[in-house]
C-alpha cells in the first residue's frame, strides 16, 4: 500500500530524443491510475521508468516515500502485466505464479497457499499444472494477472494488458480487472490508448501527448472540461467536434462579449447537438449537408459538411476533416442522406479553446 | 499439398524408389560383404546375399581387430571416436551458447568488433590452420590425448551464431519480466534462456556430433599410438596397400560399425531435431 509520485521525471534517449519532458503525476494509495494517449506519446516508457526497466534521465520516482530511481526492479515491490503476458513459455502455470516467489526465497508451504488462492480468484485451479501455450489468451492474461497478485506488491503495473484480447473478452476482463483491483486496494498504474478502457478504468486519469502531460484529474471531468484540444479530441468517441470561430456565422451567435471573443476554436461534443430549427439563446446554430449515416441500434451517428469556406483547424490523431461534423442522436430515426437540416447546442455545452488549442476558455 | 492421383502418383512412387535404392545400395554391399569369407571376396566372388560369417567377423572387429596392419581392435577406436565426438559435440554447445548469451544480453565495451572477430572465424576452418594448431597442441603436450583431440576443434563460430539468432527471437518482455521476478542474469540463463534453448540444443548436438564423428585429418596427424586411434583414421589404415591381403569383411564390418552411433544419435533425437530446426512457437 502506498503512494507513486512522480517529480519532473525526464527520459532523454542516447541519440538526444527526449521520450519524457518533465512529467509529474501523484498516485494515491489504493488509486486505480491510467495513462492514455497515442501511440508514441510515451506512455508506456513512463510506466516502464516506474518499473525499473527503463533508467530515469532526470526527476524522481517516489513509490511510498521512497526514491527509486537507482532501485532494481526486483527490489521495488512493484508487479507488472505486460501486453504479450510475458509468461515463462516451458514453465507451469503454478510455476509461472511461484517463480517471482521461490527466486525471494519464499518457503514452498507459503508459495503453495499464496499461488492457489490467486488461482482460485482468478478461476484457473484447474489448470495449474498446464503449460501456457495449451491455454486461451483469457487464461494466459489471467496467469499473467495472478503471477503480479501471489507476490502482493505495493503497486501494479499494466502495459495495455488487454490489447492482445477479442472485443468481447477485453470488456469483460476489463471489469474483472476493475473488481480485483478494487478488493485487493493495490494502488495501480495502467497503460491503454484506448479512451473507453481508460475512461472506465480510472480513479485518475493521465492524457499524454509528445511526452508530456495534457491533463490531469478524475476522467468525467476531463470529459466535462478537456484542457486542450488535443484531450477534447482524444477523449470521447466519437470525437468532439472542433470549428474555428472565425467565421462569421459562428462570431456573429458567440457574441463579442468577453472571453468569447479570444476564442479561436470551439468544440462541441457529437451528443450535444440537437437537430431542430431553432436557435437556442446564447448557443450555437449550424446548416448542415447530411453525407453518411451510421446506425448502431441505440444511437445514430449523422456525418454532415458545413459550407465549404471553413477554415480548417489544427487537426489531432481522431479528429474530424475541416467542415465536417458528427451528430449524435438517439435511436434509429435520422435524416435522409443528401438532406439539409440546422443544428444546434446550448451555451453550456460549448467548449472554447484558444487559437493554438492549448488553453481552455471558460466562457 | 495436393495428393497426386492414378499415373502420376505411381511414377512420383518409382522416382523416390530409384532414389533409395542409389543411397541403399552400397550400404546393403556392406552389411553383405561384412558377412562373407575374405578369400572370396579377393577372388571377386563376392555373392550379393549375406553370407554366413556374421558373428565370427564382428567378434574379430569389435575384439581382436585386424590381424595385418593395426591390431587394435574397433571396439577401442570406437570409444576414442565416442568420446571426441561428444567432447566436441558439448564442447561446442556449451562454449557457444555462453559467448552468445554475453554478446546478446550485455553491452560492453567492443561487443560488436568482439562478434564480428567470432564471425570471422568461420572462414577459418581446422583445414586452413592446421600447422599453427598443430604446433600450438603439440607445445601444450597434448598429442595422443582426448583433450587434444577435440579442444582445438571446439570453438564454433556457427553454434554461435545459431544460439545468438534464437536469442533474439526471444520476446525481451521474457527477460524484463525475469528482472521484476528477482531472476539475476545466471538466473534467468539457467532458469528460462537454457530450457527454452533445448531444441535448438539437441538440433545442434546432432550436427555436431556428426561432424566430431566423421573427423578424419585431425586425428590422424595428432595421434601417434594405436589404442587413440578413431574409427575413421582406422578404417583407412586397414586397407593395406603392400604386400598383405585386405581383409574386406573386417573394413566392411567397421565400416558399418562406424554408421551405427551417428544413425542412433539422429534416431533418439529426430523428434527435438525437427523441432528445433522448424519451431517458431515460444
Amino acid at each position: 500500500m502506498a503512494n507513486v509520485t512522480l517529480r519532473n521525471v525526464r527520459k532523454t534517449y542516447p541519440g538526444g530524443f527526449e521520450a519524457i519532458k518533465g512529467v509529474d503525476v501523484d498516485v494515491g494509495d489504493g488509486q486505480f491510475c491510467v495513462l492514455v494517449g497515442p501511440s508514441g506519446c510515451g506512455k508506456s516508457t513512463l510506466l516502464r521508468m516506474v518499473a525499473g526497466l527503463e533508467t530515469v534521465s532526470g526527476g524522481e520516482i517516489d513509490i511510498g516515500g521512497r526514491v527509486v530511481n537507482q532501485v532494481e526492479p526486483a527490489d521495488r515491490d512493484i508487479a507488472m502485466v505486460f501486453q504479450n503476458y510475458a509468461l515463462y513459455p516451458h514453465m507451469s502455470v503454478y510455476n509461472n505464479m511461484a517463480y517471482g516467489l521461490r527466486n525471494r526465497g519464499m518457503a514452498e508451504a507459503e508459495i503453495k497457499t499464496r499461488v492457489e488462492e490467486a488461482a482460485r480468484v482468478l478461476e484457473l485451479a484447474p489448470m495449474l499444472e498446464r503449460k501456457p501455450r495449451q491455454l486461451s489468451g483469457g487464461q494466459r492474461q489471467r496467469v499473467a494477472m495472478g503471477r503480479a497478485i501471489v507476490r502482493q506488491p505495493k503497486v501494479f503495473l499494466f502495459d495495455e494488458p488487454l490489447s492482445n484480447l477479442d472485443a468481447k473478452l477485453r470488456i469483460a476482463m476489463r471489469v474483472e480487472i476493475r473488481k480485483l483491483q478494487r478488493r485487493l486496494n493495490t494502488t495501480s498504474i495502467y497503460v491503454t490508448h484506448d479512451q473507453l478502457e481508460a475512461m472506465t478504468l480510472a480513479d485518475i486519469l493521465v492524457v499524454m501527448n509528445g511526452g508530456q502531460v495534457e491533463q490531469v484529474g478524475n476522467p468525467l471531468a476531463i470529459y466535462e472540461k478537456p484542457a486542450t484540444t488535443f484531450v477534447a479530441s482524444f477523449i470521447g468517441a466519437p470525437p468532439m467536434n472542433l470549428m474555428s470561430t472565425r467565421p462569421d456565422e459562428i462570431k456573429t451567435q458567440l457574441g463579442a462579449d468577453g472571453r468569447a471573443a479570444e476564442a479561436g476554436i470551439l468544440g462541441i461534443r457529437p451528443e450535444d447537438f440537437v437537430i431542430t430549427d431553432q436557435t437556442p439563446a446564447g448557443g450555437v446554430a449550424l446548416a448542415l449537408t447530411v453525407e453518411a449515416i451510421e446506425r448502431v441500434g441505440a444511437e445514430t451517428f449523422v456525418y454532415g459538411s458545413r459550407r465549404q469556406d471553413e477554415q480548417p483547424v489544427a487537426a489531432t490523431p481522431g479528429e474530424l476533416p475541416p467542415g465536417e461534423v458528427i451528430v449524435r442522436i438517439p435511436g434509429a430515426e435520422a435524416p435522409a442522406i443528401g438532406q439539409k437540416i440546422r443544428i444546434a447546442a446550448v451555451r453550456e455545452k460549448l467548449h472554447l479553446f484558444s487559437g493554438d488549442g492549448r488553453k481552455r476558455i471558460e466562457a | 499439398m495436393v495428393e497426386e492421383e492414378g499415373f502420376r502418383r505411381y511414377v512420383a512412387h518409382v522416382i523416390l524408389w530409384i532414389g533409395i535404392a542409389i543411397v541403399a545400395f552400397p550400404v546393403y554391399i556392406a552389411i553383405v560383404a561384412s558377412t562373407q569369407d575374405n578369400a572370396l571376396i579377393a577372388n571377386g566372388q563376392m555373392s550379393l546375399l549375406p553370407g554366413g560369417h556374421f558373428f565370427e567377423v564382428y567378434y574379430q572387429t569389435i575384439f581382436v581387430g585386424t590381424s595385418g596392419s593395426t591390431r587394435e581392435p574397433v571396439a577401442n577406436m570406437m570409444l576414442n571416436s565416442l568420446i571426441m565426438a561428444i567432447l566436441i559435440a558439448v564442447g561446442k554447445i556449451a562454449i557457444s551458447i555462453i559467448s552468445a548469451y554475453g554478446i546478446v544480453y550485455f553491452r560492453f565495451p567492443f561487443r560488436m568488433p568482439i562478434f564480428w572477430i567470432i564471425f570471422i572465424t568461420l572462414m577459418l576452418p581446422v583445414e586452413v590452420r592446421i600447422y599453427p594448431t598443430y604446433k600450438i597442441v603439440a607445445d601444450l603436450h597434448m598429442l595422443d590425448s582426448y583433450a587434444g583431440l577435440s579442444l582445438p576443434l571446439i570453438a564454433s563460430a556457427t553454434a554461435t551464431l545459431l544460439f545468438r539468432q534464437f536469442f533474439m527471437t526471444v520476446p525481451d518482455e521474457l527477460l524484463e519480466a525475469s528482472r521484476i521476478d528477482g531472476a539475476g542474469p545466471l538466473r534467468f540463463f539457467w532458469d528460462t534462456l537454457l530450457p527454452l534453448s533445448r531444441t535448438n540444443m539437441a538440433a545442434l548436438f546432432v550436427i555436431l556430433f556428426i561432424l566430431g564423428w566423421n573427423q578424419y585429418l585431425w586425428p590422424l596427424l595428432i595421434t601417434t599410438r594405436d589404442d587413440m586411434q578413431t574409427i575413421q583414421v582406422g578404417i583407412r589404415k586397414m586397407i593395406t596397400t603392400s604386400d598383405a591381403l585386405t581383409e574386406w569383411p573386417v573394413v566392411m564390418a567397421t565400416a558399418v560399425l562406424a554408421m551405427l552411433p551417428p544413425v542412433f544419435v539422429v534416431v533418439v533425437m529426430q523428434k527435438l531435431f525437427v523441432r528445433g530446426l522448424v519451431e517458431t512457437e515460444k
